[in-house]
């Protein structure tokens, strides 16, 4: 590398918006649930296994015989939680426990809101401190509590009677994205309106993006090499369909563009032309948005516009000038 | 089942925070180091080439396509990916030259954990309608069995710490390792409880990193001209997700694997075991039925480092290369996934 590059990143939470089919099993049991009821299933030899599966872990049978069991049992195991994460069912310390309920032959996992870890023990007696409101999820247990805890059963009454059949289960994860160090010296360099490739040592192939890597060679790419902003339209879509949150109004020219020296495209609006006169092989140029808007982003370019110079006859485009020279 | 060798293994420092460096630029470096070793170009130069990764880590849709870039994939190769830790890639790899469908093949893992909260991001491969809603961590179930076992008497936090203390000694001569040092059982147990029974250094750290690994026919090695272990056997067993119908004292599916895997057919002088909590290397210690006399864990382990993905590749890696400097005659490596080892591969490499 040519010099250590600077670290860029950003904050993102990454939504995984899925709903999820239950099963008849899954959803008997979280049904059962939204009536404030267990069930756990008889399992082939007999147990009754909690939370239900469809299939025996063992024999491998598929299982259907539910069974009614307490909302009260045993904690047969525990972790303190001291220091909870966002994500966790509580603000304040907590135990995670696999919980035997009586009726059940095997413990299922949920956590307990105990004072301190000092009320915690293997073998203590929980209940299920229920959801003011069920909706039909695991989370309808608002936790357990030691059993001797006096709960104010001020429930609203579930008046909901189809079977649950699918859940919403959305899920959100945070990050912090750092960019590549390729990325990261290509982005610092957009920032001062320049655009900079980097060219690879074994073809000379010269990549705009960067990642750091020529996909051709598996080498790493170290020179850099900088730009024009003249580049050829490789191809282009018309967008007609309005796109949310998308400040451009349909329909526009997005373009695959090649700038001069380098071999690989990438993509970007197309903008001052008639989009029925975009064409492949069209020469055009970057129009930059004023300096004190320039950021770590390649917006820092509004669009690209057409210049009066010759078009590239199509079979040169992508093959121009090998390693830029 | 022919023997296939282990001819190059690389893997880079166990780090908590890789900063400016994409996967692509993790990959590169420990390709270039096995392409090296073996004499080779490029992956155009083996006949397959497989990956482990997961893109939960780091939050990027498809980064295990984009490592790809790392590969020099034109004209294209025969590529595939798993999404768990590389020893699963090696044992895809094992079974293409098994079926003779390769000679060779380069494996790789990498992971960057860095960028999310990894405790949170492995909560979500849990069951989606039990567990996953609920965003109960590894780190909760890792503390519930090692109470279970403290209280049935079947470990001591002594032991516990005892695992801690040799992890650090031995990851010391390990250029690659990030917690090392000299520290005594009584340090250890002085300080506070984490997630209880859990102290903080019962657990592996978390880090970024990439490791790679080539391996070939026994024929093909002796074409290269270089050094190399060979796989005699090698097996992975996974038990149910019901955690509540497992048996949290022992691993039987490290039993099992161990089993078909011939571990017991000879002394075995080293062994890397993938423990992300310290009760565990005893637990598998036992499944693994080792004597005191195999060397466990010389690198320290993944309680010195763990690249989640790669971690499992590295210790076979770590017994090949040990095996082939002459450290020993006969070892074995396990690697894990899942909640309290749920699914182990049992890998038993010979010197040559």
């Amino acid at each position: 590398m040519s010099s250590s590059a600077e670290i860029l990143s950003q904050a993102f939470t990454l939504g995984y918006t899925y709903t999820r089919s239950t099963g008849p099993i899954v959803g008997q049991f979280l049904t059962a649930l939204r009536d404030r009821k267990m069930v756990g299933i008889k399992g082939s030899d007999g147990k009754v296994l909690m939370p239900p599966v469809e299939f025996d872990p063992v024999s491998a049978q598929a299982l259907s015989d539910f069974v009614d069991v307490a909302d009260c049992g045993v904690v047969q195991t525990w972790s303190w939680v001291s220091e909870p994460r966002k994500a966790h069912p509580s603000d304040k310390p907590f135990a995670w426990a696999l919980i035997k309920l009586d009726g059940a032959d095997t413990p299922m996992l949920h956590w307990v809101d105990a004072d301190d870890a000092a009320q915690m023990s293997t073998g203590m007696r929980v209940k299920a401190r229920w959801a003011e409101k069920t909706q039909g999820l695991i989370s309808d247990i608002n936790g357990f509590v030691p059993e001797a805890t006096a709960l104010s059963e001020d429930y609203q009454a579930n008046e909901a009677e189809e079977p649950i059949t699918g859940i919403d289960s959305p899920s959100y994860l945070t990050y912090n994205f750092t960019a590549g160090g390729a990325t990261a010296r290509y982005l610092a360099e957009l920032k001062k309106g320049k655009l900079v490739g980097q060219r690879c040592p074994s073809c000379e192939n010269v990549y705009i993006p960067p990642r750091g890597s020529c996909a051709a060679c598996g080498v790493a790419t170290t020179d850099e090499v900088e730009l024009t902003n003249k580049a050829t339209v490789e191809s282009f879509t018309i967008v007609y369909i309005p796109i949310p949150n998308n400040p451009i109004k349909p329909p526009y020219v997005i373009a695959n563009l090649v700038l001069d020296g380098a071999n690989i495209s990438f993509l970007h609006l197309l903008s001052e032309c008639k989009n029925e006169d975009v064409r492949i092989g069209m020469r055009v140029e970057a129009v930059w948005k004023p300096e004190e808007e320039w950021g770590y982003a390649m917006e820092n370019i509004q669009y690209f516009k057409p210049i009066d110079e010759p078009d590239v006859p199509v079979e040169e485009i992508g093959k121009l000038k090998k390693g830029g020279r | 089942m022919r023997d296939v060798a282990i001819v190059a293994f690389a893997q880079s420092d166990c780090v908590r925070d890789a900063g400016a460096r994409n996967e692509v630029e993790l990959i590169m470096p420990v390709l270039q180091e096995v392409y090296k070793q073996t004499g080779i170009n490029s992956a155009q130069d083996v006949d397959f080439t497989c990956s482990g990764s997961c893109d939960y880590q780091q939050g990027a849709a498809f980064a295990f396509v984009a490592g790809v870039d790392a590969l020099g994939a034109v004209p294209p190769i025969k590529e595939s990916h798993v999404e768990m830790d590389a020893a699963w890639a090696l044992y895809e790899s094992w079974l293409k030259i098994q079926m003779g469908q390769a000679e060779s093949a380069l494996i790789y893992g990498f992971g960057k954990s860095s960028p999310g909260e990894l405790p949170i991001v492995l909560s979500q491969q849990l069951d989606p309608y039990y567990l996953a809603p609920l965003w109960v961590d590894t780190i909760a179930f890792a503390a519930m069995q090692a109470r279970v076992m403290l209280e049935q008497g079947l470990i001591t936090e002594a032991e516990m710490a005892e695992v801690v203390a040799r992890s650090r000694k031995n990851a010391a001569n390990n250029p690659h390792a990030q917690l090392k040092g000299d520290v005594s059982v009584d340090e250890l147990l002085a300080e506070p409880e984490y997630e209880s029974p859990l102290r903080r250094h019962d657990c592996c750290p978390i880090s970024d990193g990439a490791c790679a690994m080539i391996i070939c026919t026994v024929e093909k090695a002796k074409e290269w001209g270089k050094p190399y272990a060979v796989i005699k056997g090698i097996d992975h067993r996974i038990e149910t997700h019901h955690i509540g119908s497992r048996d949290l004292t022992q691993s039987i599916s490290t039993k099992q694997a161990a089993e078909a895997a011939g571990v017991a057919q000879g002394p075995v002088d080293i062994a890397e075991l993938y423990a992300p909590f310290s009760h565990q290397e005893i637990i598998l210690r036992r499944a693994l039925n080792l004597s005191d006399d195999t060397k466990v864990n010389p690198s320290g382990g993944v309680l010195a480092g763990n690249v989640m993905m790669a971690s499992g590749l590295s210790r076979i890696g770590e017994v090949a290369m040990r095996l082939i400097n002459g450290e020993g005659k006969r070892g074995v490596a396990h690697a894990t996934s899942g909640p309290c080892l749920q699914q182990n591969l049992v890998t038993v490499l010979e010197a040559q």
